[in-house]
C-alpha cells in the first residue's frame, strides 16, 4: 500500500476543504478503499477520515420519511427502529449484504461509493480494465464474465454494481444529498449511478470533492408489500449473481397503486425496472401478468458469452419476488 | 465497555502531523475520491515518500498500547506486529474470511480492513482478552467442548464474532433469517438457523459448523 | 480397551486454541525480524526481458530486492522434482516465466508495509511468448505419465471392449471436475533464522522432515544444519505437503540479508505456487447385465499439470477396487499446460474419481429402475478386484444398511421431481465413498521424567486432525498415566522421524510407534521397581505388574503400588527414557486395506433460481476403530464440508487469454460458509481392523470428502431430472438451456 496522509475532520467544511486536494480519498468503514488500496487499484496521496463528522443520525422527515446520515453503519440503519418500520425492504437488501463485521463497519455513504468486484478490475495483474485503466481494454469481455452485465454493458465495460442496499434504495426512490464547496445537491437514486459508456472509470455522477452527507427516503409505501431476493452461489456472504427488490403499495381492493422495482448483479448500476412497475400498476395478484412485468424488466438484456444464465435467472427472480410482495 | 470515540474526536490530540512530508506526498498517487466523487483514474504508481506518522492509544484487553506508527498501518497488523499479539490471524487481509474479527467498542468488525489510527482511543478486545479471570469464558469452553475447531486457525476470529453474535441477537438485531422484520424480537433462544446466518462472516476451512453452532447455542442458553 | 483411548476426549491443544495462545508459523516473532513479500508474473509463459529494481531498492526500509539477477545460484541436482514431496520450484535462478503468478522476486524491508509497497515499484519488462492454456485443445497431446504416485498410470484386466460391447445395459458419459484450491485458512508463511551455517524455519507444514529434506538439498547444504518447527498448522488439505518456493525463498533472502525473515503468504498467492487439484475430464463406460451385475467399467482420465513438472490426479484408482467386475481397464493420461504444478488435495483421486464413478453408477441405477444401493450391493467386492487380496477389513455392507436407515432411504420414490417443499424440488442421492488405509514407519520417544509425568516427542504434525490429542490418549493407556500428566511435542524435525500428515496416514503410523515407546517405557520403569529392595512391587515378575494413574500396582495385590515418581526417585532419579519405531510389515501383502462408508443427501433446489441447497448429510463409515470418538466425527464433518464445497461451490477460474487466476481470492473463490452446512450426520460402525496396525485404526482425515460430491450430484439429479456432469453444480448450470 502507498505510504499517504491522513485528517480526521470534525466538520464537513473542514472534510470539503481537504478533499480540494483531487488526490484524496474519503474514508468511511474502508472496507472497499483499503481493499482496493492493498491492491494498488486505489493510490489516495490523502486519507479523509470522515467518520467524526456529525452524519451518522437517522432522522424522522416532516414527510415520515427518513434521512438516513452518510456516516451511519450498515448494521445500525438496517437494525434502526424506524427503518425496520418503514423500510423493511431496506432492512432486508442490507442485511443480504457482505458479512456482520463488514456491516458493522460500512457505512451508507460508502456503500454507494462501493467500486465493482469485477476481478478483472480489482487485480492489476490484468492488464486490460478501462474501469481502472481507460484505453486498456476490458478482459472480462472474452474472459470469466459469468457473474457480469446483461444490461446497460458497453463495449468498454461489462462489470456490475456489487451493492445490495443500492438496490433497495432504488426501488425505494431515495434521494442522495451531497455537500461541495459550491454547495448542496440533492441527487435521485435513479442518476446517482452511471452507466459505463466510454468512461466506465466513473462510477457515479458525483463531482470531484462532492461528499455524501445523507439519504433521504421519501415517505413511506412499501412497509407492508415487500421482498429483497437475492440470487447467490452460496447461502450467505456472497455477492448476488442477481438481485430483486420490490415495493408495492396495494389499495383496499388489492390493486397495485404504486411499485418500485429494481435489479442488482445486472448492470453497471443497479437497475431500475420501470416499465415493469407501469405494467404491474393497477393490477392484482390475479390479473397481473407477471411473466411480461419480468419480460419488460429485461428488456433489452444482452448476454455475454458466459451469462446467458441470468436472463432466465432475473425473469424468474422478478416473478418470484413480486409473488412474495404480493402474498406479504 | 463504553464508547470513547466521541472524545477523542473532540480533542483529537493525537495525531501528529509531520509537514514535511506532507506536501511531498501531495504531489503523487492517485486521483479522485472514495465515498466523494471519482473524477479520473489513478496515474501510475507514485515515488516513494515518507509519509507522515500518528501517534495513537490503542486500549487492547483493557491495556494501553501508544503506538507511533504510519497511518497506512491497519489495525490487525498494529496488533499483531507492532503490539505483539498474534492471537488474532490474517487469513485473507480483505475483509473475506473473519479470521482478523476483534471487537472494537463491542462491536466486531474485520481489523484488516481499518487502519489502526481511526480506532485511536477504543477498545479493543481481542482473543486474548476473552477469558475472564483466567479462567476460559464459557463461549471458550464451549468452543473445546463441542470441538469447534480442527486447525484453530479461524478460532479467535469465530470467538469473538460469536462473542458480538450473542449480544446482537439479545438486543434483537435482526438478520437475513428473522422471520418478521418488523417485529422488534429479543428471542430467548436463537435458532440454528440464526446462528448459521450471523456467524457465515466466518469462514472455517476445517468446516467445523455444525460444531461451532452447537457451541454457541450451548453457550448462549447457558448464559442467558 | 480401558482408558483414555476411544474416548470422547476433548483436544489437548484447545485451550491453546481458544485463548490465542497457539502460536503459528507467521506468530513467531525474534529480534530484528524483517519482512519479505514475494512478487510474481503476470504472463504465463515468456522470458523477464529486464526488470528495474532501482525505485524499489530505494523506497523508505527497503533491505533486499531479489531477483534472477542478483540471487543466490543453488546447486543444480537440487532443483529437479523428486517426488512425492520434494517439488520442482521457482527460486530466481533464471529469466524464464512459466506460468502467471510464478514467483518472480522477493522484497525484503523493516515493516511489511515497506515491503509490500516497494514491491508495487518493481518494474518488470516481460517477452511474453504464447503460453498452452487450454485443456480441451491440449487434450490431443495427452501423454502417459511414467507413474501416479502410488500406482502405475494404467490398469487393466479381463477384455473390457468385448465385455461392454456385448452388455445388455450401458452407460457412457464424461464428467468433470474443475480447478480447486486448498485454502487453508492460515496462508503459508515461513520464518527463517539462520545462525552461522544453521538454518531455523519456522513453516507451516504437513511434514517438518520433509521440509528439511527439501531446504537442504535445494540449497546445498547438510541436512543436519537443517531444523524445521511447526508445532500448529492452520490447516492443510495437501498443500503443505511440500515446501514450495516461497520456504526457500525466505531462506535465501534471510541469507542475503543477515536477517531473520517472515515472508507469508498473502491469500491471492495461496492461488498457484502453492499446488491446486487439477482440473479433470474422466470417461466413465459401465457395462451391466440386466439385473445390474457389472460386467465392465472402462475409466479414462485426462487431467492437467505444468511444463515443468509431472503431477496427476489418479482418479481412476478408485474404479480399481471399489466394485467387483471382470473386466476393467483404467487409464490417465496429462497435458501440459502453462499453469503451476498441481499437488494432493484432500483424497487426491478418490475425491474426483468418486464423484465420476458413483456418478455414473446413478445413471446405471436409473436406466435399470434398480435401486443404487441395491445397484451397489449387487456389485459388492468382496475382495479386492485388482489384486484378490482379501480386505484386511471391510463394513461396507454394514454402512449401506445403518445409513440407508438413519437417513429414511427406503422413502426414497425413484421417480424425479416427485418430492416438492413450496418453490423447492427436494431430492435424495447417495454414493460409496472411500478412501485407502495407509502407513508408514515413524518413530518416537517417550520420557517419564522424574515428577513421574510423560513427555513424547515425535516428528508429526498436528494440521488440525487431533495428532496432540490422540498421541495423548494412546500414551495415557500405554503407560499408565492420566492424560494430564502426558506432554506431547511434535511438529520439530529434530524429534525422532515421522512421515507426512498426509495420505490420512497420520493416525494410523505414529500411534503404534507412541505405543511402542511408551511400552518400553513403562517397562523399564516396572524393571527399576522390581528390582528395587525398598519398592512394594519388589521381586515381583513384570507380567504380574499394571500401571494405571500413574502408579505401579501388583495385579494379584492392588494394595502393593508404588508411585512413578517414587520408583524414580528411589532409582537415582534419572529420567527413563524410550525410542521405537513403527512400521508396517508382511500384512501389506496379504491384504488390501482400505475404508469405507455410505453417504446419503438431500438437497432443495429452486428450478426457477437454480439454487441448490444440502439439507441433511448422512454419513456411516467403516474406519477400523476410533481412536478419538469426538475428534474423528469432526473430521469426517470436515470432509463432508469439502465435499459440500466440491458439489457446489468451488471452482478456480483461469483466465483463458491471460493464465491468471480470475478468482483468486475467497470472495469469488467460494468455499462453503456456516450458512451452507446444515445438519450432518456422523456415524461409524463397530470395527477393529487388527490386520492393519496394532490400534486397529485406519486412516481418516480424507475419505470425509469422497462420494459426498457424487451424492449430493445424484439428489440434484433425484430433484430435478438433470444431470449436471460437470462440478460444481452452480445455478447457471441448472438454468441453463
Amino acid at each position: 500500500m502507498i505510504a499517504f496522509d491522513y485528517a480526521r475532520p470534525t466538520t464537513i467544511d473542514s472534510a470539503l476543504a481537504a478533499a480540494a486536494n483531487t488526490q484524496a480519498r474519503f474514508i468511511g468503514g474502508g472496507t472497499n478503499l483499503l481493499d482496493l488500496m492493498k491492491g494498488s487499484v486505489e493510490q489516495p496521496a490523502l486519507l479523509i477520515d470522515v467518520n467524526h463528522l456529525d452524519i451518522s443520525a437517522v432522522e424522522e422527515l416532516p414527510d415520515g420519511g427518513l434521512r438516513i446520515g452518510a456516516g451511519a453503519r450498515n448494521s445500525d440503519v438496517a437494525n434502526h427502529r424506524l427503518v425496520r418500520e418503514r423500510y423493511p425492504l431496506l432492512t432486508r437488501a442490507l442485511l443480504a449484504g457482505a458479512s456482520p463485521q463488514l456491516r458493522n463497519m460500512a457505512t451508507v455513504g460508502g456503500n454507494l461509493m462501493q467500486r465493482t468486484r469485477c476481478d478483472y478490475f480489482v487485480d492489476t495483474g490484468f492488464a486490460r480494465c478501462n474501469k481502472r485503466l481507460p484505453g486498456s481494454g476490458c478482459a472480462a469481455r472474452d474472459g470469466h464474465n459469468h457473474l457480469h452485465a446483461i444490461l446497460g454493458a458497453s463495449d468498454q465495460c461489462v462489470a456490475v454494481n456489487p451493492s445490495d442496499m443500492s438496490v433497495a434504495l432504488l426501488a425505494l426512490a431515495a434521494t442522495v444529498n451531497v455537500r461541495g464547496v459550491g454547495g448542496d445537491r440533492r441527487i435521485a437514486m435513479a442518476d446517482f449511478h452511471r452507466l459505463p459508456e466510454d468512461h466506465p472509470e466513473r462510477d457515479t455522477n458525483l463531482k470531484p470533492g462532492e461528499l455524501i452527507v445523507s439519504v433521504d427516503l421519501p415517505s413511506p409505501r412499501f412497509a407492508q408489500n415487500y421482498h429483497y431476493l437475492k440470487v447467490r452461489e452460496r447461502a450467505s456472504f456472497a455477492f448476488a449473481l442477481v438481485a430483486v427488490a420490490v415495493g408495492l403499495d396495494i389499495d383496499e381492493s388489492g390493486r397495485v397503486r404504486e411499485a418500485g422495482i429494481a435489479l442488482g448483479g445486472v448492470a453497471h448500476k443497479p437497475w431500475l425496472a420501470r416499465d415493469a412497475a407501469t405494467l404491474l400498476t393497477g393490477k392484482s395478484a390475479h390479473d397481473a401478468d407477471l411473466d411480461a412485468v419480468a419480460a419488460a424488466a429485461l428488456s433489452g438484456a444482452q448476454p455475454l458469452s458466459r451469462n446467458a444464465y441470468k436472463i432466465p435467472m432475473a425473469k424468474n427472480a422478478v416473478v418470484r419476488a413480486i409473488k412474495i410482495a404480493m402474498e406479504a | 465497555m463504553k464508547r470513547q470515540r466521541a472524545a477523542a474526536c473532540d480533542s483529537r490530540p493525537s495525531i501528529n502531523v509531520d509537514r514535511r512530508t506532507f506536501i511531498g506526498t501531495m504531489a503523487c498517487a492517485g486521483a479522485g475520491m472514495s465515498f466523494g466523487a471519482l473524477a479520473q483514474p489513478p496515474p501510475p504508481a507514485a515515488a516513494p515518500v515518507q509519509a507522515q506518522r500518528a501517534t495513537i492509544t490503542l486500549h487492547v484487553n483493557g491495556v494501553a498500547h501508544e503506538l507511533d506508527l504510519e497511518p497506512r498501518v491497519t489495525l490487525l497488523d498494529a496488533l499483531r506486529d507492532r503490539i505483539g499479539l498474534h492471537g488474532t490471524k490474517k487469513g485473507c487481509d480483505r475483509g473475506q474470511c473473519g479470521a482478523c474479527t476483534v471487537l472494537v467498542d463491542g462491536r466486531r468488525i474485520n481489523s484488516c480492513l481499518t487502519l489502526a489510527v481511526m480506532h485511536d482511543q477504543q477498545a479493543i478486545t481481542t482473543v486474548e482478552g476473552l477469558a475472564v479471570n483466567a479462567e476460559p469464558s464459557a463461549l471458550q469452553s464451549a468452543f473445546m467442548d463441542f470441538d469447534a475447531f480442527q486447525c484453530g486457525f479461524c478460532t479467535p476470529g469465530q470467538l469473538c464474532s460469536a462473542v458480538a453474535m450473542i449480544d446482537e441477537a439479545r438486543a434483537g438485531a435482526a438478520s437475513a433469517v428473522t422471520a418478521d422484520i418488523k417485529a422488534e424480537s429479543n428471542p430467548g433462544t436463537i435458532s440454528d438457523a440464526d446462528i448459521r446466518e450471523r456467524m457465515s462472516g466466518n469462514i472455517c476451512r476445517c468446516g467445523a459448523y455444525p460444531n461451532i453452532v452447537a457451541a454457541i447455542r450451548h453457550a448462549s442458553a447457558r448464559t442467558g | 480397551m480401558k482408558g483414555s483411548t476411544g474416548s470422547a476426549m476433548n483436544r489437548v491443544d484447545g485451550l491453546a486454541k481458544v485463548t490465542g495462545a497457539a502460536a503459528y508459523a507467521a506468530d513467531f516473532d525474534v529480534p530484528r525480524i524483517a519482512y519479505a513479500t514475494m512478487v510474481q508474473s503476470t504472463i504465463a509463459r515468456g522470458r523477464i526481458a529486464s526488470v528495474q529494481t532501482e525505485r524499489a531498492a530505494q523506497a523508505p526500509g527497503v533491505l533486499l530486492v531479489m531477483t534472477h539477477e542478483n540471487a543466490p545460484k543453488l546447486p543444480a541436482e537440487g532443483q529437479k522434482a523428486q517426488p512425492p514431496g520434494d517439488r520442482a520450484l521457482s527460486l530466481l535462478q533464471d529469466d524464464q516465466v512459466r506460468y502467471n503468478g510464478e514467483p518472480v522476486a522477493v522484497v525484503v524491508a523493516e515493516t511489511l508495509e515497506q515491503a509490500k509497497y516497494a514491491a508495487s515499484l518493481l518494474k518488470f519488462s516481460w517477452e511474453p511468448a504464447v503460453p498452452a492454456l487450454d485443456f480441451e485443445s491440449a487434450r490431443a497431446s495427452a501423454y502417459q505419465p511414467a507413474a501416479l504416485t502410488h500406482a502405475p498410470p494404467d490398469v487393466t484386466w479381463g477384455d473390457v471392449p468385448t465385455a461392454m460391447r456385448d452388455a445388455p445395459a450401458q452407460h457412457a458419459a464424461t464428467y468433470a471436475t474443475p480447478m480447486e484450491n486448498h485454502n487453508p485458512m492460515e496462508p503459508h508463511a515461513t520464518l527463517a533464522v539462520w545462525n552461522g551455517d544453521e538454518l531455523t524455519v519456522h513453516d507451516s507444514t504437513q511434514c517438518v522432515v520433509g521440509a528439511r529434506k527439501a531446504l537442504a538439498r535445494k540449497l546445498g547444504i547438510p541436512v543436519e544444519k537443517v531444523r524445521v518447527i511447526s508445532p500448529y498448522v492452520g490447516g492443510g488439505f495437501g498443500c503443505k505437503g511440500s515446501a514450495w518456493s516461497h520456504v526457500l525463498l525466505a531462506a535465501m533472502a534471510a541469507r542475503k540479508t543477515h536477517r531473520p525473515v517472515r515472508l507469508a503468504l498473502e491469500r491471492t498467492q495461496m492461488f498457484g505456487p502453492v499446488g491446486y487439484r487439477p482440473r479433470t475430464r474422466q470417461e466413465l463406460a459401465l457395462g451391466a447385465d440386466s439385473a445390474g451385475n457389472l460386467l465392465a467399467i472402462r475409466h479414462d482420465v485426462v487431467s492437467s499439470t505444468s511444463t515443468f513438472e509431472d503431477w496427476s490426479e489418479p482418479s481412476a484408482v478408485v474404479t480399481r477396487m471399489l466394485y467387483a467386475c471382470p473386466n476393467v481397464s483404467t487409464t490417465h493420461r496429462l497435458v501440459k499446460l502453462n499453469l503451476a504444478t498441481p499437488t494432493f488435495t484432500r483424497a487426491p483421486g478418490e475425491a474426483t474419481g468418486s464423484y465420476a464413478l458413483e456418478a455414473a453408477m446413478d445413471e446405471l441405477a436409473c436406466k435399470l429402475q434398480v435401486d443404487p444401493v441395491e445397484l451397489r450391493l449387487r456389485n459388492y467386492a468382496e475382495k479386492e478386484p485388482e489384486s484378490g487380496k482379501a480386505w484386511s477389513s471391510k463394513a461396507l455392507r454394514e454402512c449401506y444398511r445403518a445409513g440407508a436407515e438413519r437417513f429414511g432411504w427406503s422413502r426414497r420414490k425413484a421417480a424425479t421431481g416427485s418430492l416438492r417443499d413450496g418453490e423447492q424440488l427436494i431430492g435424495l442421492g447417495m454414493a460409496t465413498a472411500t478412501y485407502p488405509a495407509n502407513r508408514q514407519a515413524a518413530n518416537a520417544l517417550v520420557r517419564i521424567g522424574a515428577d513421574g509425568s510423560a513427555t513424547v516427542q515425535c516428528a508429526t504434525q498436528d494440521i488440525g486432525t487431533g495428532t496432540y490429542t490422540i498421541i495423548t490418549q494412546v500414551a495415557a493407556d500405554a503407560l499408565g498415566l492420566p492424560a494430564n500428566r502426558i506432554a506431547v511435542e511434535i511438529g520439530d524435525s529434530q524429534f525422532p522421524e515421522a512421515p507426512i500428515s498426509g495420505g490420512s496416514m497420520t493416525a494410523a503410523s505414529v500411534t503404534p510407534a507412541v505405543q511402542a515407546a511408551a511400552r518400553q517405557a513403562r517397562s523399564q520403569l516396572v524393571a527399576r521397581a522390581v528390582a528395587d529392595s525398598e519398592s512394594p512391587l519388589h521381586g515381583l515378575a513384570g507380567d504380574e505388574i499394571d500401571a494405571a494413574d500413574g502408579w505401579l500396582l501388583s495385579r494379584a495385590d492392588n494394595s502393593r503400588r508404588d508411585a512413578f515418581a517414587s520408583v524414580i526417585a528411589r532409582s537415582g532419579g534419572s529420567p527413563i527414557e524410550a525410542r521405537a519405531q513403527a512400521k508396517p510389515g508382511e500384512e501389506k501383502d496379504q491384504y488390501a486395506m482400505h475404508s469405507f462408508g455410505a453417504v446419503f443427501a438431500e438437497v432443495a433446489v429452486d428450478p426457477a433460481l437454480g439454487e441448490v441447497r444440502v439439507r441433511r448429510i448422512v454419513g456411516t463409515y467403516s474406519v477400523g476403530s476410533v481412536l478419538n470418538a469426538k475428534t474423528a466425527r469432526s473430521q469426517l464433518i470436515g470432509g463432508v464440508v469439502w465435499g459440500i464445497g466440491m458439489a457446489l461451490h468451488e471452482q478456480t477460474l483461469v483466465d483463458p487469454a491471460s493464465g491468471r487466476v480470475v478468482n483468486a481470492n475467497l470472495a469469488q473463490y467460494h468455499v462453503p460458509v456456516n450458512a451452507d452446512i446444515a445438519d450432518i450426520d456422523i456415524t461409524f460402525v463397530d470395527e477393529n481392523d487388527q490386520n492393519f496396525n496394532p490400534l486397529g485404526a485406519r486412516g481418516i482425515g480424507e475419505i470425509g470428502i469422497t462420494g459426498v460430491a457424487a451424492a449430493i450430484a445424484n439428489a440434484v439429479y433425484h430433484a430435478t431430472g438433470k444431470r449436471v456432469r460437470d462440478l460444481p453444480i452452480t445455478p447457471d448450470k441448472l438454468l441453463g438451456a
